[in-house]
């Protein structure tokens, strides 16, 4: 149980190629083709889903190791990204000191909100998270004004003093760097037809979640992780037993809740700007959807959910009428109008009634989300080969799918 | 004086929808024992039902003026709401103006049926599975409640008015003897909170006084003895959410004239509404209306600047600290029973 074993390993290989390759493996299709839209291969989107896979993993973290839902971890990810800003505000436009700070700012957030929070389970716990959640997003609308700037959002401006890199007016607004590197630089290598962006930003990102996926594997694996799933399976019992299992379910919440604000460190990061909307239950909500749709309580679970989603998102609200017509231009006239006006709620502007649809198809056809899907494909696909070699290895392939079947 | 009496009155408006919606919320926990996170959906369902009926309502013929022209010399077009060319044009003026009220025999059949749709379609799946499933699976279904009537009518809020007699304010302080221009109070927010009342107590009358009601009670308290007296209770309960649903959904329709509604305003009410089911004990139903006029006066109260000029921001946040309060110090709420859901 202690360390990782050769599973996690691969597994680890695995993520690291793709996050690394992901520029490319993201652009299929040649620019400017028809199918060009569908790429998810550009800096910004990829910093997404690396970002919000941090987010992700850490809810997980979370809920899939101690079964506490929180709805208010969306607090967290503000709090990180207010203390980044201010802090390319006040000190040096490098981003290490300001990831530093939302991260420990975050984890001092949670410690105050989870030490109280934790004392009740269950629904009330949801509540609990779900109050103090709305509360600060509430004054930060309203009373924090001059720590988050409102409505506004909290953004750099030229008169700031960032005291290490020289300070004094700026002609122009600075941009995040580490040590030198701005985040937003990219080159781009064209091959034949196909071009790929290369961004120091989401090399930046995509590096730290690596390191955030290995630190949650070895959580998961440690004795401690252990602990946390026991407090998921029975708490009373281990309560009887005479330990005290607060200790850990609090040390749980703020490593999430620091996840979370590194999560928010880095959106700020890669674009100074921080929103209280950032802090809203929806925003809560839909870190909750990514980690049940990839699959709670699975290692790779909530990266897969984190990048289904936000891949949707942006692919699904870029189609509009126009397009829908040029898919379905084949068809006879009649037929055309009919399927763009069926398809038509489902994307673009109404892309969340998708979401929410396929929200309610996992949580009841699905409660291990995707990876649990593939694990049953993956099963239903090994049944069937097997059956086709005869009968005596049959029961090796139940062993098979019942080593298989126990969520990681 | 007056200055107390006038936030005791403005929390009530607020106050009334909070404890309707919770009180639906309570029913269905206490019967079922789920979760509802789609609850604020039905309200929004409920005023939306309002709206609809006034578009039907004026759904208008159109017919060209000869005698008449339009500022380009075309001859005018002529709107006749068909409800006035059936009933003549002074009581279809009428039937128009009235169009809130009446949404309410629209509402009934149409938020009861899609109560019953929604337990037996979904929620019933959902009994044997942890709350954290019922959570998930409601706030997706609300999701899509949502979305679904932001397709048909818009991301704007629409205004729905009262009917021309309940419109403006009155003068409430007189009739109490206090100085004129002391306690000014608009004539629906009056109205809407005697409706919560009258409906709040046919709730009640319901439970306490009739054979049904008094079955559901008993089931409430023990689900499986009652099933086993051979009684359906099932079928009761799905009925009982039919309940719940339309009167979130009233409450809905007759908030609609205070606020335009808009495809949010179920997701504004449902966070509070849980936290008043909270503060007022799970499970009971007295307290979910007790809580829900308390925290909407004590809102009206952390409003008024005086307050605010001690401790700013207080307005904003106060229900959620007495919250945090009750849940930390006394987790059953104010009138929950021993034993329902207190971990």
């Amino acid at each position: 149980m202690h360390g990782t074993k050769a599973k996690d390993t691969t597994l680890l290989i695995v993520v690291a190629f793709m996050t690394m390759f992901a520029p490319f493996l993201l652009n299929p299709f040649p620019a400017g083709s028809e199918l060009a839209q569908f790429n998810a291969g550009y800096p910004d989107l990829m910093q997404r889903f690396v970002i919000f896979g941090i987010f992700a993993i850490g809810f997980n973290i979370l809920f899939g190791l101690t079964g506490y839902l929180s709805f208010g971890h969306a607090a967290f990810l503000g709090v990180g990204s207010y203390s980044a800003v201010w802090m390319f505000k006040l000190l040096s436009m490098n981003v290490i000191p300001a990831i530093v700070l939302s991260v420990v700012v975050a984890g001092l957030f949670a410690l105050v909100i989870g030490f109280v929070s934790l004392r009740r389970s269950g629904i009330y716990f949801s509540i609990l998270t779900l109050a103090f959640a709305q509360m600060s997003f509430n004054l930060a609308y309203s009373v924090l004004t001059p720590i988050t700037n409102g409505e506004t959002g909290l953004q750099l401006s030229l008169d700031d003093p960032r005291i290490l890199d020289g300070g004094g007016p700026a002609t122009s607004l600075p941009v995040t760097n580490l040590f030198g590197w701005e985040m937003r630089e990219s080159t781009t290598i064209h091959a034949g037809a196909w071009s790929f962006d290369l961004s120091v930003g989401y090399y930046l990102s995509a590096i730290i979640m690596l390191a955030c996926f290995y630190l949650s594997i070895r959580i998961f694996r440690s004795p401690f992780g252990m602990m946390l799933r026991a407090v998921k399976s029975n708490q009373q019992r281990m309560n009887y037993t005479g330990l005290n299992s607060r200790p850990y379910t609090l040390a749980a919440f703020v490593i999430s809740g620091m996840y979370a604000g590194l999560a928010g460190g880095l959106l700020a990061s890669m674009d100074p700007l921080a929103g209280a909307e950032r802090m809203q239950w929806t925003a809560s909500g839909e870190v909750v959807l990514m980690t049940i749709l990839g699959g709670a309580g699975t290692l790779i679970g909530p990266v897969l959910g984190a990048g289904f989603i936000k891949y949707f998102e942006n692919i699904f609200s870029k189609i509009n009428e126009g397009v829908l017509h040029g898919w379905f231009a084949v068809m006879p006239d009649g037929i055309e109008d009919l399927l763009v006006a069926i398809v038509y709620p489902f994307v673009g502007k109404g892309w969340h009634l998708t979401l929410g649809l396929l929200f309610m198809l996992v949580v009841i056809f699905l409660p291990g989300g995707l990876v649990e899907g593939g694990q049953r494909m993956g099963r239903f696909a090994f049944r069937r080969r097997d059956r086709k070699a005869g009968p005596v290895e049959s029961s090796a392939a139940e062993k098979r799918a019942a080593s298989s079947k126990p969520a990681e | 004086m007056d200055a107390i009496l006038l936030q005791v009155l403005n929390g009530l408006d607020k106050g009334s929808a909070y404890a309707l919606i919770a009180l639906g919320l309570t029913l269905i926990f206490g019967t079922l024992g789920v979760v509802n996170f789609a609850h604020g959906a039905l309200f929004m369902l409920g005023a939306f039902c309002a709206v609809t009926l006034q578009k039907i309502l004026t759904l208008s013929s159109v017919t060209i003026d000869e005698t008449k022209t339009d500022f380009l010399g075309n001859p005018a077009k002529v709107e006749t709401p068909y409800v006035e060319s059936w009933f003549g044009p002074e009581l279809g003026a009428t039937i128009i103006d009235w169009s809130v009220p009446l949404a309410i025999i629209f509402a009934i059949p149409v938020m009861i049926a899609i109560g019953f749709i929604m337990e037996r379609g979904l929620i019933k799946h959902f009994y044997k599975r942890p709350h954290a499933d019922q959570i998930l699976v409601t706030f997706g279904l609300a999701i899509v409640l949502q979305e679904i009537i932001k397709y048909f009518y818009g991301a704007n809020p629409i205004p729905t008015p009262a009917p021309e007699m309940f419109r403006g304010s009155f003068d409430f302080g007189v009739l109490l003897g206090f100085d004129s221009n002391a306690i000014i109070y608009p004539y629906w927010r009056m109205v809407y909170f005697v409706f919560s009342l009258i409906l709040i107590g046919g709730v009640f009358a319901f439970l306490q006084f009739t054979t049904f009601g008094m079955v559901v009670r008993a089931g409430m308290a023990d689900r499986e003895t009652v099933g086993l007296l051979g009684i359906d209770i099932d079928k009761r309960f799905t009925l009982m959410f039919g309940v719940a649903a339309a009167v979130a959904g009233l409450a809905g329709v007759m908030y609609t004239p205070i606020n335009s509604p808009n495809y949010h305003m179920g997701m504004d009410f449902l966070v509070l509404s849980f936290v008043v089911v909270v503060v007022g004990g799970m499970g009971s139903l007295a307290g979910a209306v007790l809580a829900g006029f308390l925290l909407g006066i004590l809102e009206s109260f952390a409003s008024m600047n005086e307050i605010k000029a001690i401790i700013p921001g207080i307005d904003q946040i106060i229900i959620y600290v007495v919250a945090i309060i009750i849940l930390l110090t006394r987790p059953r709420g104010l009138m929950g029973r021993k034993g329902v859901m207190e971990d």
